[in-house]
């Protein structure tokens, strides 16, 4: 009975509605905040930030966007790999095309301009629905790798096709390249990541949000109710790509500092997205943060303990990754279609029930 | 009776002019002819029925009312102009609104999220602001979450306020639906079989929703049902349609005795 509602009267529909109605949850998230930017940055080293928090923060970012178009409003997207690229490299052009912009300016741009061709390819879904809006998007992703892999502006010519990131600091601190510190580059992308996060709460937790799974849930009714499906759709498409773009961004410019299109946007990279929402939760911000910790995190505790405690060989320890993955999605899609988000909710049921079931 | 003007009912409420008139309105669906130059109208303020046999076309008229399917033929008055065709969630902005023959609530929402759906023709701040949040969007948040309880209170469904609405037994899946679309405070509300599938005593309380909408927010109200008891408690005029044909039209005791409605529907069972 240590977690509970009781003497929580919620004497207004304000206190109602907000995010952490529960008193124990709201000083946990507090807390979690204040560690994460006042003690971690004290502890951080390279291979935490490389291994773990960067790409956490990073696929957290993309995992929110994805499941704004895909879990609240019902549109499936296999085109996050190529989003992401689309990201990376509007940043790169940016960043290379304006020495004096600052770097979070380019980030930022480079997410909407990725909301603006993402939107364009969320055109067809007004007419096209389910598996066939899936395999369209699918073809964007191969059409975007293609055309960064094929038209040399995008890399500036440059010989081996790839691009690389300058320098640029941030209030004197390095961000990008090779001489930017873990704590810098990890307090950027929490920054990012908290406040996206928040800006998707509120996006879905009012009108914009209901239009969204009203769509989701039963087309015809949201319309009658007056929601414009085209703007709903492309709105989320947007919105999503938005996320996916920052996050493409960050990945090239302050996580990877230099990047092949093929190898780091690769199908693969949309798969493990959608991968991400759906073990964490369709429908729901901590279920994309859930998902995204759980995939950046299993490989390394799986490689570290197989590989480096059992002595496993390398490429077993990873077949393993992949069956414990297939195993888990397949278990969230016909058992549990919330994910952790849900597990989450049923644990804290039954928590506030404790130490009585009834 | 087919007035043009106000009229008076037997129990003394006094039903305004037409808001929406249906001239001569043919719709087919390929070889399907659905509806056959059907005119009709409905006035401020009263209880409109439309009955008739399984396929007769009543959905389908429906569907004309609020844009689903757009008639070859005919002309639609909506409050005295007739209107262009338009899309569904235009005319969901000059306040019609519906519920459906087959439940289409938002099944991945509770009770409350719904309701509040059917708000969204009330809540006007952009993305910016929501986004934003403190401000104007909270207040506009809660400002039609008050006026959502009050529909939920309206309806007695309080305790089923967070409940997601695909657990809810069907008769308060029904109600639910009910409440969103009140929620839009609509002018006119279209009512695709609202008691079909209920039991006697759920039949009663949604029959008494009804007239209390009616009464309470003078909403002018159209609906379809097979139950001929409800329709003649409740309407104060019917529309009788069979074969996308109108065969009849007036208050409940003259469609009753009306030859041709007995031919083709009062006579004929049709459980
Ligand atoms: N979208 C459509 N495409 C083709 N035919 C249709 C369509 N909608 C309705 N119809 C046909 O139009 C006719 C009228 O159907 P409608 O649903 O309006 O009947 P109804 O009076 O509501 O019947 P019920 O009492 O069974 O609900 C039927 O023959 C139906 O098959
Ligand atoms: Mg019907």
């Amino acid at each position: 009975m240590l977690y509970r509602e009781v003497g929580e009267f919620k004497p207004s529909y304000k206190k109602d509605q907000q995010t952490f109605p529960i008193r124990l949850d709201r000083y946990g998230y507090y807390a979690i905040l204040a560690f994460a930017f006042c003690v971690i940055p004290f502890l951080i080293n390279d291979y935490w930030a490389n291994a773990i928090l960067l790409p956490f923060l990073i696929f957290g970012i993309a995992a929110i966007g994805l499941n704004i178009l895909t879990g609240y409003c019902g549109q499936v997207s296999l085109g996050s790999g190529g989003f992401m690229a689309v990201g990376a490299y509007a940043c790169y052009k940016l960043m290379t095309g304006f020495p004096d912009l600052n770097i979070i300016f380019c980030i930022m741009l480079s997410g909407g301009i990725t909301a603006l061709v993402g939107i364009m390819f969320g055109l067809p879904s007004l007419r096209i629905k389910g598996f066939y809006l899936a395999v369209a998007t699918l073809a964007a992703q191969f059409f975007l790798i293609w055309l960064f892999n094929k038209v040399a502006w995008f890399y500036n010519y440059s010989a081996s096709g790839q691009i690389t990131a300058p320098e640029r600091t941030l209030f004197g601190e390095i961000v990008t390249g090779a001489n930017a510190t873990p704590e810098v580059a990890y307090l950027v992308c929490l920054s990012f990541l908290v406040v996206l996060a928040m800006v998707a709460r509120n996006l879905t937790r009012g009108s914009v949000g209901r239009k969204w799974m009203a769509i989701r849930d039963m087309d015809i009714a949201a319309e009658i109710i007056g929601v414009n499906p085209l703007m709903a759709k492309l709105t989320a498409f947007g919105v999503s790509s938005f996320y996916v773009g920052i996050a493409g961004a960050l990945l090239f410019s302050v996580y990877l500092g230099a990047v092949e299109v093929g190898e780091v946007f690769g199908i693969q990279k949309s798969f493990i997205i959608l991968f991400m929402i759906i073990i964490g939760g369709l429908g729901s911000i901590f279920g994309s943060l859930a998902g995204a910790a759980f995939l950046v995190a299993m490989p390394v505790v799986l490689k570290n303990v197989m590989v480096g405690q059992l002595g496993w060989a390398v490429d077993l320890a990873a077949h393993f990754e992949f069956l414990i993955v297939g195993a888990l999605i397949i278990f969230f899609l016909i058992v549990e279609p919330h994910g952790f988000a849900m597990l989450w909710r049923i644990i804290k049921e039954k928590l506030r029930l404790w130490p009585f079931p009834h | 009776m087919t007035a043009t003007d106000s009229y008076q009912t037997p129990d003394g409420r006094t039903i305004g002019p037409n808001v929406m008139e249906m001239r001569n309105i043919s719709l087919r669906f390929g070889g399907v002819k659905a509806i056959q130059d059907i005119s009709f109208d409905i006035h401020e303020g009263e209880i409109r029925a439309i009955i008739g046999p399984n396929g007769a076309g009543k959905s389908s008229m429906l569907n004309v009312i609020n844009g689903f399917y757009h008639p070859q033929e005919g002309e639609i008055l909506y409050k005295g102009e007739v209107r262009k065709p338009m899309k569904p969630y235009e005319i969901a902005y000059q306040g019609i609104a519906r519920t459906f023959q087959n439940i289409a609530l938002f099944k991945g929402m509770s009770t409350l999220d719904n309701i509040m759906t059917g708000r969204l023709t009330h809540m006007k701040t952009g993305m910016l602001e929501q986004i934003i949040w403190s401000g104007r969007a909270e207040r506009e948040e809660v400002e039609n979450r008050a006026f959502v309880e009050h529909i939920i209170d309206f309806l007695e469904i309080q305790t089923i306020r967070k409940t997601p609405v695909g657990r809810l037994p069907y008769g308060l899946q029904k109600r639910v639906e009910l409440g969103r679309a009140l929620a839009a405070e609509p002018s006119l509300l279209l009512l695709d079989e609202p008691m079909a599938g209920m039991n006697v005593e759920e039949k009663e309380d949604m029959s008494r929703f009804i007239l209390d909408v009616n009464d309470e927010f003078g909403t002018t109200i159209a609906l379809i049902e097979h139950d001929m008891g409800v329709v003649m408690d409740i309407a104060d005029r019917v529309v009788v349609m069979d074969y996308g044909k109108k065969i009849g039209d007036g208050t409940p005791s003259e469609v009753r005795n009306n030859q041709d409605v007995i031919d083709a529907y009062l006579g004929v069972s049709h459980d």
